[in-house]
């Protein structure tokens, strides 16, 4: 699939852009802060719902506007059957977002999820081998959504469990703080209720990253191979991926809702001492983490500069990877990344998405984009985007 | 910041649910350019409604005397009860002319986040008149979001030694919503469909 136009209103530098976009590479090209990233950071956002480089959708709004838009026109397949959708959505902070899909409202912003699904790689993605087990699970329920768009509801049905389980027992804490000493329990008839919902949820989104992550893992060790390939003659490291759940190494991880399902139902049994006393859930998705290890060493901590990248290229290697075998390429965003890499590593890397149907890539200097990714070349100088000649 | 008694009817306006600060300015300047008979039936409505309709005894429902009609109307089948969570979904339900039963409106749904309890629903008065049996079917018809689900679950389990038959509507109301926004087919067929809870 590729991106054929991009139109912005008032989204972070930009007061208005339309930009018409081809198929194949497309590198955009300024010294820092001209607004390059802002560019695509836009398209993934219509692609997740979300920016890769903030949380919230404040910064996301020119400073001084009240709302954003941003719109584009995405081709599905190629002629003579391609498709074409157009999404919009208008990001208005501290409101609910609205979403129009081909001129139509969409009842909810998630509805248009899987119209647009993209590949991001940016310089960010080092935390996903150094960073916290949070970077770990988005990038596995981000991946869970873009190839099935009925997980956004999973996911937000999940922390929707958690805010209000953790809300009853921190009341419940702070009411036996307040009576300790004193007789008598806080009421807590209704913990149970939320102890089946919370095993519903997690069950559903535990078992889908299980299933995940057995599909990723030999496209993963399959992209380190190619994207490390010759280093130090070390081509065949044993890379692995395993989940690691907050209900603890005895219990058997298969991705069997049901069976999961107790699992967590009787982790929260147990736990339901601790938690009382700390006012928060202590077991279940949102606790867990993806292990990344090279031979018998973890990555984090362990794995050079080098080899570090190695692994979050091949991460982002793997999804695109795994999503194309459905549905088609997703659009390739490489956002400065190249900066970032060795000689080699840009190069293979460079090789390996150069077929995708459309690369969108940044860079400071044009000498930053490898060769096997010439294509056309839009210069972004202080907030005006001009194609080069 | 507008001079006294405008000021003060633009904070109370922005009071209400889904008025923000911009509405409740327009509102205000509506009723000050509109005509002063216009303006004095809302008022009188506005204190019409406080004075006189009040709440159920039986069932929590709206009332313009000590019960609602559907609990004073004799042909109502006295055997089934449906748990709603505001006076809203009653007329909602109403609407499609599935149901026969009479209501019982607890007054929201368990919310933790938002300090909603059991105790601060009407689930007393509800367990007050399943007490003497002759209740047999309790369809619970809260919301089919996460809040009414848990509710839902919460109340199934706490009559279940009671031993009556406790429904839930069936599923194919818009997830996520509010049954109010569910259309008068859709609410029916699920009406009809309904399943026994199992917790
Ligand atoms: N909400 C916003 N309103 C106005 N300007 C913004 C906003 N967010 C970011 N910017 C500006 O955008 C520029 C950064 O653009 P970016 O696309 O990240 O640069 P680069 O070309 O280096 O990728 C900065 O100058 C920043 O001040
Ligand atoms: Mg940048
Ligand atoms: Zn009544």
């Amino acid at each position: 699939m590729h991106v054929s136009h991009l139109s912005l209103v008032d989204f972070r530098s930009y007061a208005e852009v339309e930009l018409p976009l081809d198929r194949g590479v497309t590198a955009f090209i300024g010294p820092n802060g001209q607004g390059k990233t802002n560019l695509i950071e836009a398209v993934g956002y219509l692609a997740t719902l979300g920016s890769h480089r903030v949380a919230q959708d404040a910064p996301l709004v020119r400073l001084g506007a009240e709302r954003a838009v941003v719109r584009a026109n995405v081709v599905a397949g190629s002629e003579p059957d391609a498709r074409a959708a157009l999404l919009e959505i208008e990001i208005t902070p501290g409101k609910t977002n609205r979403a129009r899909i081909n001129r139509a409202p969409a009842s909810r912003p998630r509805d248009i999820l899987g119209v647009l699904r993209t590949v991001l790689f940016a310089p960010e993605d080092l935390a996903l081998v150094k960073g916290d087990p949070s970077d770990r699970r988005r990038y596995l329920d981000e991946l869970l959504v873009a190839r099935a768009p009925r997980f956004a509801g999973v996911r937000s049905d999940y922390e929707r469990v958690l805010k209000q389980r953790n809300a009853l027992l921190k009341s419940a804490s702070a009411a036996m703080r307040a009576r300790r000493g004193g007789a008598g329990t806080p009421d807590l008839s209704t913990l149970d209720v939320w102890d089946t919902h919370l095993a519903r949820a997690g069950s559903e989104l535990l078992a889908a990253r299980l299933e995940l992550i057995e599909a990723l893992r030999p496209l993963v060790a399959k992209a380190y191979e190619s994207v490390a390939a010759t280093e130090s003659g070390t081509s065949n490291v044993d890379i692995r991926l395993d989940y690691k759940s907050s209900l603890g190494p005895d219990v058997h991880l298969a991705a069997d809702r049901e069976h999961l399902a107790a699992a967590l139902t009787d982790a929260a049994a147990r736990m339901r001492k601790d938690e009382l006393e700390r006012g928060v859930s202590l077991i279940g998705p949102h606790r867990d983490d993806m292990v990344l290890s090279l031979g018998p060493m973890p990555a984090k901590g362990y794995a050079s500069h080098g080899e570090s990248w190695s692994f979050a290229l091949a991460l982002r290697l793997a999804s695109y990877e795994l999503l194309r075998t459905m549905g088609g390429d997703p659009v390739l965003i490489l956002d400065d990344v190249f900066a970032e890499l060795d000689a080699g590593r840009r190069h293979r890397l460079a090789e390996l998405v150069s077929q995708a149907d459309q690369v969108l890539v940044t860079a400071a200097v044009p000498a930053d984009v490898p060769a096997a990714l010439s294509g056309v070349r839009v210069d972004v100088s202080d907030g005006v985007v001009r194609r080069a000649a | 910041m507008y001079e006294g008694v405008v000021q003060s009817l633009i904070d109370e306006l922005g009071r209400l649910p889904g008025v923000g600060p911009k509405s409740a300015q327009r509102i205000a300047f509506h009723i000050l350019a509109a005509d002063a008979d216009d303006v004095h039936r809302l008022a009188t409505a506005l204190n019409e409604v406080k004075e006189k309709v009040r709440f159920c005894v039986a069932c929590g429902n709206v009332a313009e005397a000590e019960q609602c009609q559907i609990c004073r109307d004799p042909r109502r089948d006295q055997s089934i009860l449906c748990v709603v969570e505001e006076p809203k979904d009653v007329v909602a339900i109403e609407r499609t002319r599935e149901f026969r039963g009479r209501y019982h409106v607890l007054g929201g749904a368990i919310s933790p986040i938002e300090g909603i309890g059991p105790d601060e629903l009407r689930v007393k008065e509800l367990m007050t008149r399943l007490a003497d049996g002759s209740i047999t079917e309790l369809i619970i018809a809260t919301d089919p979001n996460l809040e009414g689900e848990a509710t839902a679950t919460y109340l199934a389990r706490l009559v279940k030694p009671m031993g009556l038959r406790v429904t839930r509507l069936a599923s194919g109301l818009p997830v996520g919503g509010d049954l109010e926004y569910a259309d008068e087919v859709t609410l029916g067929r699920a009406f009809e469909g309904r399943r026994q809870l199992d917790v």
